[in-house]
């Protein structure tokens, strides 16, 4: 059978010079398909909105009511559960959202998903835990200890709660790339797992005999392949969407500090 | 027994770990079926909600697989 993992590998496409940094080491400068994928994907979000708002008219016509409805979306989602302020995080997270999308999708129809590699997602993560530090820093200064010591809660229960609440705030990166990551790889290796099941069993059906009974094993595994695909464009939705609605939750933890609405 | 073997079985054990998410996600989308068939005036406003309670449970079944990846692959 092919190996499953293989359409994980980053591979050089144009070897170009590493760059070093003083400190920190040697960087690998190379355009891989990861590169290639991220960059698709990049454009095609661009491509996507000049075409829709390049004729805008008061009645929108097909493209623009679909980069309207994603426009709208994320922004009904920023101000429902950031409030007022949702507003000033909305570029962040629309952008977030539809990167991620627009990796997700192209990664069901090209060969290569770049959300599959940890190093991405963990970027993303680690971009979004960084913003909510700075935001919640820069707003609530060190009020932010109010995040893991809830209000209203008796003294003898803040000795269980804070390490529980800290603790859990320390795990949100690690979830967030985790989550991701974990849901683009599992459901790319189950697809290529029940399409290398049809290879096999049509190979051993070719070999004539009792082989030929795998010929109803792999017409299973091909509608298989197929459903799987069909709930593979939901979860890519699903994944940046979640991933937009957390970022969100996330800073409103921070923004509406102590008062919630 | 071999260690590669006892890797291999190691690996499976750690998927163990999707039950408990695998019931946790079931008994969401249970509790806003439920909640949406006896008012479905009220469903669609809770659907970011479910989401997010789906997404948070998931995560720990996928620290299992990431678990179970981790075993197999290094």
């Amino acid at each position: 059978m092919a190996d499953p993992m293989h359409q994980f590998e980053v591979q050089k496409i144009v070897d170009l010079p590493d760059f070093s940094i003083p400190g920190v080491g040697v960087i690998d400068m190379a355009f891989t398909n990861s590169t290639l994928a991220m960059t698709l994907a990049a454009g095609a979000i661009v491509a996507f909105m000049a075409v829709s708002t390049a004729k805008v008219s008061v009645v929108p016509g097909r493209l623009q009511a679909m980069g309207e409805g994603a426009f709208s979306y994320i922004d009904n989602l920023t101000t429902s559960i950031i409030g007022h302020e949702g507003r000033k995080f909305f570029p962040f997270i629309f952008t977030l959202f539809l990167f991620i999308l627009a990796m997700n999708i192209l990664g069901l129809f090209l060969v290569f998903t770049a959300t599959s590699q940890l190093a991405v997602t963990a970027t993303l993560a680690i971009m979004t835990i960084l913003l909510v530090l700075i935001v919640g820093f820069a707003r609530n200064g060190a009020s932010m200890y109010k995040l893991f010591v809830p209000a209203g809660v008796p003294w003898y229960m803040l000795l269980l709660v804070t390490p529980i609440e800290f603790i859990s705030f320390l795990l949100r990166p690690a979830t967030l790339a985790l989550r991701l990551f974990g849901n683009m790889l599992g459901g790319h290796v189950a697809l290529k797992v029940f399409a290398g099941f049809i290879i096999s069993l049509g190979g051993l059906a070719a070999g004539g005999g009792l082989g030929l009974l795998g010929i109803p094993g792999a017409a299973v595994s091909l509608g298989g392949v197929v459903a799987l695909t069909a709930l593979e464009f939901l979860v890519a939705f699903l994944q940046a969407f979640v991933f937009a609605v957390l970022t969100c939750v996330y800073l409103n933890d921070v923004v509406n500090l102590g008062h919630h609405h | 027994m071999e260690a590669e073997a006892a890797k291999y079985i190691g690996a499976g054990l750690a998927t163990l770990g999707m039950i408990g998410a695998a019931v946790g996600v079931g008994n969401i989308f249970a509790g806003f079926l439920q909640g949406a068939t006896r008012n479905p005036s009220a469903a669609g406003s809770q659907f970011t909600n479910l989401i997010l309670g789906a997404a948070l449970t998931e995560a720990l079944g996928i620290l299992a697989f990431v678990l179970g990846l981790l075993i197999l692959f290094s």
